[in-house]
């Protein structure tokens, strides 16, 4: 339907003028995208069901938060790109500040101080930086010169890596992983040299050996020990995974039924609803239930970087295409995590895990997807 | 068209950068997929989808036992003596219940009657283990109370708790289980391959907690133990318990035992001992209340053998019953030590000896006998050996054999000393001179194959008949064992008062009274035999204390068993012929036979 509508911009933009507008373009809302993530939540509410099984307040919850996020998601929407781009430098700003605080007052949870407490409310600041870092880098590169000069590439990195290293202090590996990896697609798509990625990828290499031995906490390191060799440690380190990969092996390529599952009905798979759900899925669906989430996200991937691909702005185009790979981000490295491809890091899956927080930031990044999308009669006026 | 080219030209962002991320992206949900089908798929796979499968099966499934239940233990006629009956027991595994709050565990310590602390200790101990029992034995609602407290990793599981309905009246005998119902004692330890089951087989499915979320097969049925029938006969067991009780008490004695014999059988009636305990409750039970003294200890018999000295003189064929035996002057000396009487009886014949119990007429006959006469007898009798009834800790007795005998040494054996038997040997020889010579094998244990073995004859029936005539003297007005008398039955037995053996030597004031007997003596039915140790009161013969034992439980046990009694044979034949057929034998058989 997008597709059409864009059909019939192309021939001249002053067309949107004369024609009535569509309501999808009134409300600003990607419909593929939107039908798509409502497909994916009501999956992901329902494989939560099984997960949590017995209950159902977590549904109940997780429930709730989808709707806040969808309302969130349309607010979102309608924001015109314009002011996010012109309030990203504060957004960073005040995010960065936030991420400082936890460090001196932040509350903590199994070891990591990532929560700021205010009335009563909990949330951590680094999933505002999680949308704050790309769009200022995005915004940044907006301003400057495509491709990047080497004066704006080492900017646009020391944008990156300020809250990249506070929220390691905290420590989140995981969340700093994926808010960097934000800021560098957007450096990627602004049109990064070959030669400067390549020296990147070698500077990584040298790196590596120190960062094994200095960089890591000991936990960090026996988890991508346990990457390579499993079943050296199946009772300690390796437990987690060996669990879920026994629960997504029971499953076969049909399953054991809904509600089924030995595995992660009995309690044998740890963090059933959160982070290792998928395993949840395989199990209960087998092959063909993980092939159909899979082929979700990459419908929805697939959309985000085409919204990306016809955004007329740089500072759209980037911030678009930032999103949507962090998304993918997220969904490959929790199912690589939870079958054992990856080492074990914190990251949920996405709209199916349950979790209020990470559901509203994803949506809120949803949100801002569909303003650029739509965002084109503004650019025409 | 314009807007296509103006989005193309647009200076640093390419196309192709595009087209990389896509074909990228591609690469990365293919690579996921792959491995997915690895994990799922493949049959070839290493660490595929079938060892997974193993393994997520070997995580859920466990194969639990099923207690199997124990055969009961039941006298002849189908009392129940132990019967096993389901029970509760609790156990926790200390890794998942230590992470309960302490109002939980003050909570499940109420539920379980325990104090807190203690609780708290042993969850400390165990704090490396995955099992501990926190009770067992509990009554389903017990064990529910502290089930519905819901905590992870409290569990129950079925067993079987012994009960034993007789209690202390026959507890020596039946032996007890330990609480994982083995048998521990007595009985249920001898027959423990009989009575135990073979457990079974279940396969369930269990969640990480440990708790059984769905039963799937069963592998292999339960089967349970057989049940083991006893020739005891309670009612009698109860009579001989009560008498030896109060006889005990009225004694002031260290402890005592009664053993009766069906003498048509061999099948071990009664079996009482004293001190007893109660095996339903054994906290603070001492060892010596859980001797079954009637088989286990052996003591020396005393004078309960001279009617067996008789015998042997008898079977010389130089004596009579009514040989005369000159006990004048009322004692005599031999090698090493002079025997006395209490009086000077004068001269008595064989009969007269038994009678009076006169040691110098026993030991003058003794001498005048065979040297080897009286062991050869003894053993055929069945002294010397175990009875055989497969009794744990049952004892053979000691009887000695000797190539060369010094006078003392067969005096002493004439009347009891210098060898040891047990309660049932005992009978067991009395048995053989009630049933007229013929020795038939003694049980604990009812079978109906046991009456096709053939009985042995040990002794000549006419000797034996002329033995019973002279010990039914000694139940006499001039007996020693006269208050063994049973109103209305012919009594045959003997008397015996043993000196104990003590630090130094025989202690001149202790004693054990004995009492061996059958009845009726023309028609014998049951032997008896009764012991009574340290009488510490004021009488310790046993012809004043073991004898009344005796001559009360007879009582009784003639009138529980429909014995005839003598003096109204004629009566009773004639009721006989009233009766139905079926109880008609009793009286024919009797009659023939008189």
């Amino acid at each position: 339907m997008a597709r059409r509508d864009y059909m019939h911009r192309l021939p001249d933009s002053q067309g949107g003028l004369s024609r009535p507008v569509s309501l999808s373009r009134r409300w600003h809302i990607d419909v593929p995208l939107l039908v798509l993530l409502m497909v994916l939540a009501s999956v992901g509410l329902g494989v939560l069901y099984s997960a949590a099984a017995g209950e159902v307040h977590y549904v109940k919850r997780q429930a709730v938060f989808m709707a806040l996020a969808f309302v969130g998601m349309f607010v979102i929407a309608q924001i015109p790109l314009d002011v996010y781009r012109r309030w990203s430098p504060w957004a960073y700003l005040g995010g960065c500040g936030l991420l400082v605080a936890v460090l001196f007052f932040g509350a903590g949870a199994k070891g990591a101080q990532r929560w700021l407490e205010l009335g009563g409310f909990r949330f951590q600041p680094s999933e505002i930086m999680k949308l704050a870092v790309p769009m200022s880098v995005a915004a940044f590169l907006h301003k400057r010169s495509l491709p990047p000069t080497f004066a704006t590439v080492v900017g646009a990195l020391a944008i990156v890596a300020v809250p990249a290293a506070l929220i390691v202090r905290q420590p989140d590996l995981g969340t700093s992983i994926l808010i960097a990896a934000s800021g560098l697609f957007a450096l990627y798509l602004a049109g990064l040299s070959w030669r400067m990625i390549g020296g990147a990828a070698v500077a990584m290499l040298v790196a590596a050996w120190p960062i094994w031995q200095w960089g890591l906490r000991d936990y960090q390191r026996q988890r991508i020990l346990t990457l390579f060799n499993p079943d050296a440690d199946r009772l300690g380190a390796g437990w987690n995974i060996f669990q879920s990969k026994a629960a997504i092996g029971s499953g076969g390529l049909l399953g054991k039924g809904y509600m089924q599952g030995t595995q992660s009905q009995l309690d044998f798979l740890p963090e059933s609803h959160t982070d290792f759900i998928i395993a949840v899925l395989s199990e209960e669906w087998g092959m063909r239930g993980a092939l159909l989430l899979l082929l979700l996200y990459v419908l929805i991937i697939a959309r985000g970087i085409y919204i990306s691909f016809m955004a007329q702005q740089v500072f759209g185009r980037l911030l678009a295409g930032s999103i949507t790979l962090t998304f993918f981000v997220y969904v490959f490295v929790n199912i690589g995590m939870v079958t054992g491809l990856l080492p074990v890091v914190g990251v949920p899956l996405p709209m199916v895990s349950y979790g209020g927080t990470s559901l509203i930031t994803l949506m809120a990044g949803f949100g801002i997807l569909m303003a650029i999308g739509t965002e084109r009669r503004r650019v025409t006026f | 068209m314009g807007a296509v080219k103006k989005q193309q030209n647009q200076p640093g962002i390419a196309r192709w950068r595009f087209a990389l991320v896509a074909a990228l992206l591609c690469l990365l949900a293919l690579a996921l997929i792959f491995h997915l089908a690895r994990l799922q798929v493949l049959p070839e796979a290493e660490r595929g989808y079938r060892f997974l499968q193993d393994q997520g099966r070997a995580r859920t499934i466990r194969t639990e036992e099923i207690p199997a239940y124990r055969g009961a233990i039941l006298d002849r006629n189908g009392e129940l003596l132990a019967v096993s009956t389901p029970v509760h027991s609790l156990w926790a595994n200390p890794q998942l219940l230590r992470e309960a709050s302490a109002k939980q565990l003050r909570k499940l310590a109420a539920a379980l009657d325990m104090n807190p602390a203690n609780l708290a200790k042993r969850l400390e101990k165990y704090r490396n283990k995955e099992f501990m029992y926190l009770r067992r034995h509990l009554s389903p609602e017990q064990a529910g109370r502290v089930l519905d407290l819901q905590l992870t990793g409290v569990y129950s599981r079925k067993e079987y708790r012994r009960f034993y309905p007789a209690g202390e009246v026959v507890a020596q005998l039946v032996g007890f289980t330990d609480i994982d119902d083995r048998g521990q004692e007595g009985l249920e330890l001898a027959y423990e391959d009989w009575l135990s089951g073979q457990p079974g087989a279940q396969q369930v499915v269990k969640d990480l907690k440990g708790r059984t979320v769905q039963d799937l097969a069963t592998k292999r049925e339960a089967r349970p133990g057989r049940d083991l029938r006893l020739s005891i006969d309670m009612r009698l067991q109860y009579l001989a318990y009560r008498e030896l009780k109060k006889a005990v008490a009225e004694n002031d004695a260290a402890s005592g035992f009664m053993v009766i014999l069906d003498t048509r059988s061999g099948d071990v009636l009664a079996m009482a001992n004293q001190p007893s305990f109660n095996p339903n409750n054994r906290s603070g039970v001492k060892a010596a209340a859980t001797r079954n003294r009637a088989l286990i200890d052996q003591f020396e018999p005393g004078s309960t053998v001279k009617p067996l000295t008789a015998l042997a003189a008898l079977e010389t064929g130089r004596y009579q019953p009514h040989t005369p035996v000159d006990t004048s002057p009322g004692y005599i000396r031999v090698p090493g030590k002079t025997l006395v009487d209490p009086v000077n009886y004068g001269r008595l014949d064989l009969t007269g000896v038994i009678t009076k119990s006169s040691q110098v007429g026993i030991t003058k006959i003794a001498l005048d006998l065979e040297p080897n006469a009286l062991r050869e007898l003894f053993y055929r009798l069945g002294l010397g050996e175990a009875v055989g009834t497969g009794f744990p800790g049952e004892a053979a007795g000691i009887l000695p054999s000797r190539s060369r005998w010094h006078p003392i040494e067969r005096a002493n054996f004439a009347f009891g000393y210098g060898l040891t038997v047990n309660g049932l040997q005992l009978a067991q020889a009395y048995s053989v001179l009630a049933n007229a010579g013929l020795k038939r094998p003694v049980s604990l244990v009812l079978s109906g194959e046991k009456l096709a073995v053939e009985p042995e004859r040990v002794v000549d029936g006419e000797l034996a008949k002329q033995v019973t005539a002279m010990l039914e003297t000694v139940i006499g007005a001039h007996g020693t064992g006269k208050r063994a008398a049973v109103e209305g039955y012919r009594v045959a037995g003997k008397t015996g008062t043993v000196h104990k053996v003590g630090t130094d030597g025989y202690a001149d004031n202790r004693y054990r009274s004995v009492f061996a007997g059958f009845i009726p003596a023309d028609n014998p039915r049951l032997a008896a035999v009764v012991v009574i140790d340290d009488p510490r009161h004021a009488k310790y013969y046993g012809g004043e204390v073991a004898a009344p034992v005796f001559g009360s439980v007879m009582a009784g046990a003639m009138r529980l068993l429909r014995v005839p009694p003598a003096e109204l044979a004629p009566a009773a034949q004639q009721l006989a012929r009233s009766l139905p057929a079926g109880q008609a034998p009793v009286a024919n058989e009797r009659g023939s036979k008189s």
